[in-house]
């Protein structure tokens, strides 16, 4: 009896543990999402868990001019709704800046010059003076505004912040350089696998070594080279192809070295029968190598995939900082720098940017683990 | 939509024009060499010519990338380091001299450093545990999902998400950034995190822990799983606490996949550059190695003799990991 006891006590520790870690890392991406769907103005002033309570807001609000006044037993009078059809309740008023809050609603009052304020609750106002208004007048209020929930972050991303053109740039990108170095790596690792030739293992041991070779080692004499190359065929050194054959390359090491491990796994006699029967080794790997393989391929593409649709480093060396090169973790860069403090920017762009990662990494997370395991345990 | 279009025309033409090669060559090569309906002898001669060409046909485009991506300029690097800002006049070891006196370079060394121990640490520590934690209960696999999805996030939007948790409002304003609520609503002050000389690094190096926690986790799981449960049993039936039984019987028999997870990680803090871009670029004492070539391959036009010595010094903190690799892989390959 002792023992379930104790064991209860621990199961329960270990629940509540497991929660409190899977809370910590989830919340601050739910924290962004909300923040991306709330009204900009309530992002501004309030904590996204505070999303669902009304929130006050203090506002300065100037009554339209002359036009719009209107005469009433040899008076003029300025009438409307501070919350201009919005929903909410204004809480406080005041008719000075120095004072914004001195009245409550439904009172009546007067400035030094005779002119009557009366403002509802409801947002109703109503200004009365002997005089024409040259100008209109300003109120200030607090009021409490409703939980506001809306796309229009989104909206305002996707079209004027060029969102919708960097994410067109990122599949650019990350297509062709997730397909390409498969295609290569695969039948590099199967001549590396099953074929024979001199040098092969000098080479293994080439890939195992390439595979933690510091990017920022390559960046400048490939940045060199890129633009001597494009100077002798007089073309922009800057482009798509330049990019995909950089991931490529980056990539090939890892790519070659799963495939490689896979591909090696896969049982000889498939292969030596195919041989026997006078199948080339290009049949051998169409044929049977590729179908066989399609799980290791698919662990890779998803590695490769978020790699390249994530890497800023790259994109930002290889293809540039123009306006319509920008992919978009380059252009979530430049959003920090030119819109540092517009949160509602800020979140909604880099949900952007991270929900198709996470949709391939919600759908294939199968693969990726898999992938994973064959490339680190042993 | 035009864009669309063209984007797509291109990406069709790249993946085919690389399809295309390796049905081009091999077919060439089976016509150039025929091997069917030919004299004996003939065949048998073109069967040994294709069998010795066609290796070097799969391994072409590769060993080519290979070279020209990874290999050529890490030579190219090591000999940039002794030119000057445009790589043309030679400056001997001028650039070595100036690493060694910048106050900027050991800075950037010491926060290397840091993040070189906490990092891989923690992630390994908190994967370790969560791991552990997980294959007990019937909701784990919800739960390992939920903590492995940073993995899926890029540098850049995770720093984004982690500035939103540090935004600081001045005055009596409401904090909006989650850290400093918290502060206030425990009573205290709220603080520009990430301007706290020193600590503010441990405010960065938590973003990569929070990605990195999720691979860890996902390996020493596996690794967890493969422990023949004899080994555990026995230790139960000797009276083995569940602790004793976690550091002296689980622990010990995946030493080896604890030091993968290691070193993958110790990788990857070395090349990151992302984060310190995104949330400081450097500033307040934050910088980094990585970040620092990064901005001395641009900035003022970029001095690529600067930068290059500073590559070179991620580099040669990468060659012990490189050589253990190596041996590991030639090991595994006697032994097969």
């Amino acid at each position: 009896m002792v023992t379930s006891k104790k064991g209860s006590a621990l199961t329960m520790v270990v629940h509540a543990t497991v929660l409190f870690l899977v809370i910590m890392w989830t919340i601050p991406t739910a924290g962004l999402f909300i923040s991306s769907i709330r009204d900009k103005d309530q992002l501004s002033v309030s904590g996204w868990w505070t999303a669902l309570s009304s929130s006050e807001q203090k506002i300065v609000y100037r009554t339209p001019d002359a036009d719009s006044e209107i005469q009433e037993n040899g008076l003029y009078v300025l009438r409307g709704n501070l919350l201009e059809g919005g929903s909410g309740k204004v809480v406080k008023f005041g008719i000075s800046s120095l004072k914004p809050e001195a009245f409550e609603p439904g009172t009546e009052t007067q400035d030094r010059r005779g002119v009557t304020f009366k403002i509802m609750a409801n947002g109703d106002y109503e200004v009365t003076s002997d005089k024409s208004f040259r100008r209109g007048v300003r109120i200030f209020y607090t009021a409490e505004v409703p939980p506001r929930f809306t796309l229009d972050n989104y909206r305002t991303v996707l079209s004027s912040e060029g969102l919708g053109q960097s994410f067109i740039n990122s599949l650019t990108v990350t297509i062709p350089a997730t397909v390409i170095p498969i295609l290569i790596a695969a039948f590099a690792a199967y001549a590396l696998a099953w074929m024979k030739f001199p040098g092969r293992a000098l080479l293994i041991a080439g890939v195992v070594g390439l595979l933690v070779v510091p990017l920022q080692m390559s960046l400048i004499p490939l940045l060199t080279a890129y633009s001597k190359i494009g100077a002798i065929f007089g073309i922009e050194a800057k482009g798509y192809v330049g990019i995909w054959l950089a991931h490529t390359g980056f990539g090939l090491p890892l790519a070659i070295y799963l495939l490689r491990n896979y591909i090696s796994g896969l049982p000889g006699e498939i292969i030596e029968s195919a041989r026997v029967d006078g199948a080339s080794d290009f049949v051998i790997f169409r044929k049977i190598i590729l179908p066989l393989s399609f799980p290791a391929l698919a662990s890779f593409a998803i590695f490769q995939f978020l790699w390249v649709w994530n890497d800023l480093l790259i994109a930002t060396v290889f293809l540039g900082n123009t306006e319509e090169s920008l992919v978009l973790t380059g252009r979530l860069r430049e959003l920090l720098g030119s819109r540092g403090g517009n949160w509602e920017i800020l979140t909604a762009s880099a949900f952007i940017t991270i929900i198709i990662p996470l949709l391939v990494f919600f759908g294939l997370q199968r693969y990726l683990v898999r992938g994973l395991l064959a490339g680190s345990v042993k | 939509m035009g864009q669309l279009a063209v984007a797509f025309v291109t990406m069709t033409l790249g993946v085919l024009a690389c399809a295309g090669y390796f049905y081009g060559s091999n077919a060439l090569l089976d016509v150039i060499f025929p091997s069917k309906n030919r004299p004996p002898e003939v065949v048998a001669r073109n069967l040994r010519i294709v069998n010795q060409v066609r290796p070097w046909l799969f391994l072409g485009p590769a060993l080519l990338l290979l070279f020209f991506y990874l290999f050529y300029p890490v030579v190219q690097s090591v000999i940039l380091s002794f030119y000057g800002r445009t790589g043309e006049e030679f400056v001997g070891l001028d650039n070595y001299l100036w690493l060694f006196q910048s106050g900027e370079f050991l800075e950037s060394f010491r926060n290397n450093m840091l993040w070189l121990i906490v990092v891989p640490t923690l992630s390994t520590f908190f994967g370790l545990i969560i791991a552990t934690m997980t294959d007990r209960i019937w909701w784990g696999n919800i739960a390992k999902t939920l903590i492995f999805m940073p993995m899926a996030i890029s540098f850049i939007g995770a720093s984004i998400i982690w500035k939103f948790i540090y935004e600081y409002r001045s005055g009596g304003d409401e904090q909006i950034g989650l850290l400093n609520a918290l502060v206030v609503f425990f009573g205290g002050e709220p603080q520009t995190w990430i301007q706290i000389p020193f600590w503010n690094n441990f405010f960065l190096m938590v973003i990569l822990v929070w990605i990195q926690t999720g691979f860890a986790m996902v390996i020493l799981s596996a690794a967890l799983r493969g422990i023949p449960d004899e080994t555990i049993e026995a230790a139960v039936l000797d009276g083995a606490s569940g602790l004793q039984i976690f550091f002296r019987i689980m622990v010990p028999q995946i030493w080896g996949t604890i030091a993968v997870v290691w070193t993958t990680i110790t990788i990857l803090v070395l090349k990151v550059f992302d984060i310190v871009l995104a949330m400081t670029n450097g500033q307040w004492g934050t910088q980094v190695l990585a970040n620092q070539m990064f901005s001395w391959l641009f900035q003022g036009g970029g001095d690529y003799g600067r930068s290059a010595v500073i590559a070179l010094v991620i580099m040669i903190l990468v060659v012990p990991i490189m050589v253990w690799n190596i041996k590991n892989a030639n090991a595994e390959m006697e032994g097969r």
